[in-house]
């Protein structure tokens, strides 16, 4: 808690000075919290901060005051994990910096300087609402993929907001691939790896005059550091599990390390052992409509899952790059099935912005319209959860966002397909 | 289209196996001499459609699925086809009434381009029967010898879906990728059970990046996009010679030349009885595509992905080449990085024939959500196509793109009853499928466990029979 005062406090001193006060008036207000939508409320954003939001809210003097009538007024959205900034373009090896190829390092990998804000993707995923993002790497030869940020999509060069945010792991299929011998692989890999991280802190502290504590080393020095904030649960550790049994044994392993903050990312058949995820107080990042037994670990997928593991009293948040909007709205509509478990409007909403932001520890931060969050604000032509609605302004800690992206630029020029008296070229 | 087919498939002799026949038997009228041929349809469809019941949908709004709407409206089905859509509609005393007050109706969902069944879940190696990447030219393979019909992803596609027909293609590792095979979306015991009966297959190509980088990393042609090209005419050269062979053995006689397997299919292609369709990103390589098919005389019914094609919407048209397109896959490989919202739109706005399209076992649950987006999409810039008019990227577009549109793909009495009742706007996040039927039965009905399909793979699992 301490830690995280004190990051807080020193992501104070990177705000742009936002001055300008802000009144979003007449729009149907979604907060984020959870709490289902006001209509014709009032958001008010000073210095780069929402003030207030909700109805009955009083437009300050001298406020800029925008019209949202007949529109929808909400946080942004916040990307649950996806490499946002560190991809241009997937299929490319060479823009995509999330690949791991030959690195020997793990845990020790920080995605922060690969950060790149002018990414196109950033671009696109900035235009479809989202504000914030979780931003993951992805695993080489390890179970370790290594360290998360925590990222602001706005057009200016600073979007870091948190490095080293969290740890990322494969604790299933995945890691028994990466480090061989399948699941008991993972765990013996794991097991050493947080003893050797252990170690490491030991000596670093007091170290042996040999400078040896009796360890033979599987991780270098900078994984070793790394892991020392797993250890210590200074950072979470997201560990990527789908099958039940693998949930369940991920969990008695925290108990071995009980100081380890787990957050289950995939957990497809977590619906399955619901109760135990939320006894242990861990919280869960998922894709919302996984319904296919893709691999052997989700069987039993199931577009419930969001919906039984928050029936259970677990905190979910939704994980894909785009189209989150749409699986919450999905999960809405998933309610009035028989036999099947979706959500309210209001808790849909939440697993897209204020639970990915408590999952990360910055609840307090953005996520949500509550007072002193940052003045991360978009205005939709409808309901942000419904498919045909449009994005039709962005604000970042108070500023307005350009929605200009490579995509949109070529929708305008191509407008007609035919040329005109010159070639599309000139067409800008 | 389809009567062309069979009469095509007699005359061209093609099939997969065994000795050939003769033909022109005692019995024959005809008086011409006994030629080798081949039995044009070697692994017939034996698809039956299921009983069903005598229904009546009232007081629903209803998509036709040619772009008609009846708000109001009733829906007749009986002994598996439509019998009547209107606002009044005479149904006999023994029809089951669904009141269909505050849903709609429209003619099932048809995805032209599917790996269910060749890529299946659980997608685990032993299950990788997509690609035959040992050659870019297999012409000469089938998708249906790949489909397996457990796939669980049949299920998903129906029941969250409303897909009631399936085009399943290749995959895009060759240019000649083979035979795609169009389905009807039932559980079957085998592919043959599955098959929609009478539709002509389709032969998968593909230009761009797919397979220059299959085969150039295995420093074989192509490796480029030029070799993309000269390795596609050499081949369409060689099928035009092989055509002209037994052109003239099937007018002068003489000895039967040997039989390629490969060119046979290729042949159906240039007689105009195998359509094409091709997955192709960029609208320099769709324009390429388009001489070259003039060059050695066949159509290109469709590209498939076709990313670039609002880029070309006038080329299509004068084409008549549909593009068969996402709403919002974009970047993510180089042929795709221009991809925009508002292909759809776009095309149809120019006149050009669209469809949406899955390719994606995930994708093809909510095809019809992804036309929302492009609904919206085009909307926001002032393209404003109608709900109704919509739909025919999802039905009548794509069953005339499979030639099966004589028989399915809008809601035209007479035509095949494939149904999906959905429990508001189809075009809404939240609307979700109700009932779901295929040839007038009823195969999925959210309320009815019983109504609901467990692959042979899922049974005794864990989550068999849940929701999904």
């Amino acid at each position: 808690m301490k830690r995280a005062l004190m990051s807080a406090a020193a992501l104070l001193l990177a705000v742009p000075a936002g001055a300008q006060t802000i009144a979003i008036t007449g729009g149907t207000v979604a907060i984020g919290d959870g709490s289902q939508p006001i209509p014709n409320g009032t958001v008010i954003i000073r210095d780069g901060r929402v003030v207030a939001a909700g109805s009955g809210v009083a437009v300050p003097a001298g406020a800029r005051t925008i019209d949202a009538t007949g529109k929808w007024v909400s946080p942004g959205l916040v990307v649950g994990l996806a490499p946002v900034g560190l991809v241009e373009v997937s299929g490319v090896e060479e823009t995509d910096d999330t690949d791991p190829g030959k690195s020997p390092f793990s845990a020790a990998i920080d995605v922060a300087p690969a950060i790149n804000p002018k990414a196109q993707p950033l671009q696109v995923t900035r235009a479809e609402g989202y504000t914030r993002a979780i931003v993951g790497p992805v695993a080489g030869d390890s179970i370790f993929a290594g360290q998360g940020a925590i990222i602001d999509l706005g057009t200016d060069m600073d979007a870091l907001m948190q490095a080293r945010a969290f740890q990322y792991a494969e604790l299933g299929q995945v890691g028994g691939r990466n480090v061989g011998g399948g699941r008991p692989g993972v765990f013996a890999y794991l097991r050493n790896a947080l003893f050797e991280a252990q170690a490491y802190k030991r000596d670093r502290q007091a170290p042996s005059p040999a400078g040896h504590d009796g360890f033979e080393r599987q991780l270098t020095r900078l994984d070793a550091e790394a892991l020392v904030a797993v250890v210590d649960g200074s950072v979470p550790l997201f560990v990527n599990v789908n099958r039940a049994s693998d949930i369940l044994t991920v969990l008695r392993f925290n108990q071995e390390f009980p100081a380890i903050r787990l957050v289950l990312v995939g957990a497809n058949e977590g619906w399955m052992v619901a109760p135990q995820i939320a006894a242990a107080g861990v919280p869960v990042i998922t894709a919302a409509l996984t319904d296919l037994p893709e691999t052997f670990e989700s069987l039993a997928a199931t577009r419930s899952n969001v919906g039984r593991l928050r029936a259970a009293g677990v905190k979910v948040a939704l994980r894909t790059t785009r189209n989150t909007a749409q699986e919450a709205g999905n999960l809405v509509g998933l309610a009035q099935v028989p036999g099947a478990t979706g959500l309210d409007w209001g808790s849909a909403f939440a697993t897209i912005t204020s639970a990915p932001a408590e999952i990360v520890g910055m609840g307090a931060e953005f996520g949500s319209l509550l007072p002193g969050r940052r003045g991360d604000v978009v205005i939709w032509d409808g309901d942000p959860l419904e498919v045909q609605t449009g994005v039709e302004q962005v604000f970042i800690d108070g500023v307005e966002q350009s929605l200009d992206t490579h995509m949109s630029r070529l929708r305008d020029r191509y407008r007609q397909a035919q040329p005109g008296s010159l070639p599309k070229a000139y067409e800008r | 289209m389809r009567l062309r087919w069979l009469g095509g498939a007699a005359m061209l002799a093609l099939a997969a196996c065994g000795q050939p026949e003769r033909t022109g038997s005692a019995s024959s009228a005809s008086s011409s001499e006994e030629r080798v041929a081949f039995p044009g349809d070697p692994f017939p469809s034996t698809y039956r459609p299921y009983p069903g019941v005598t229904t009546l949908i009232t007081n629903a709004t209803i998509f036709d699925g040619e772009g008609g709407r009846v708000d109001g409206g009733s829906v007749l089905l009986a002994d598996g086809k439509v019998v009547a859509v209107g606002t009044a509609v005479n149904a006999p005393a023994d029809a089951v009434v669904i009141d269909g007050t505050g849903k709609f109706v429209t003619p099932g969902i048809i995805d032209i381009h599917s790996h269910l069944g060749d890529y299946p879940t659980p997608s685990v190696d032993a299950h990788s029967d997509g690609n035959e990447a040992t050659d870019p030219v297999t012409a000469q393979v089938w998708a249906e010898h790949s489909v397996w019909p457990q796939d669980p992803g049949f299920a998903r596609a129906l029941t969250n879906g409303g897909v009631t027909t399936i085009q399943i293609l290749p995959g895009s590792a060759n240019l000649f990728g083979g035979r795609s095979v169009t389905i009807k979306n039932v559980y079957a015991r085998t592919v043959q059970e599955m098959k929609f009966p009478g539709a002509p297959y389709g032969l998968k190509m593909a230009c761009g990046e797919n397979p220059k980088r299959v085969y150039g990393s295995r420093n074989q042609m192509p490796s480029t996009r030029m070799g993309n090209v000269a390795v596609n005419r050499a081949t369409w050269q060689e099928a035009r010679e092989y055509m002209a062979e037994w052109d003239a053995y099937a007018e002068d006689g003489g000895d039967a030349p040997d039989r390629n397997l490969q060119m046979d299919t290729l042949v159906g292609v240039l007689k105009g009885d195998i359509l094409v369709h091709n997955h192709c990103y960029r609208a320099d390589e769709m324009a390429v595509v388009l001489d070259m098919a003039r060059e050695f005389g066949y159509k290109v019914t469709s590209f498939q992905h076709a990313v670039e094609a609002y880029k070309i919407a006038d080329l299509l048209k004068e084409h008549g080449t549909c593009a068969s397109v996402w709403a919002d896959w974009w970047g993510f490989k180089m042929e795709s990085y221009d991809a925009i919202y508002e292909n759809l739109p776009l095309l149809e706005a120019q006149g050009a024939c669209a469809t949406i399209h899955s390719d994606d076992p995930d994708g093809i649950q909510r095809l019809n959500q992804e036309v929302g987006k492009a609904l919206g999409d085009g909307r926001r810039i002032g393209i404003d196509i109608s709900d109704e008019h919509a739909w025919t990227w999802l039905s009548f577009n794509p069953a005339t793109a499979l030639g099966i549109a004589e028989q399915t793909g809008s809601l035209r009495p007479g035509k095949m009853a494939d149904i999906v009742l959905w429990s508001g706007n189809p075009f809404s996040t939240y609307t979700q499928t109700e009932k779901v039927w295929v040839d007038g039965a009823l195969l999925y009905d959210s309320s009815d466990p019983t109504r609901r399909p467990v692959s042979d793979f899922e049974l005794g699992q864990v989550g068999e029979g849940d929701v999904k």
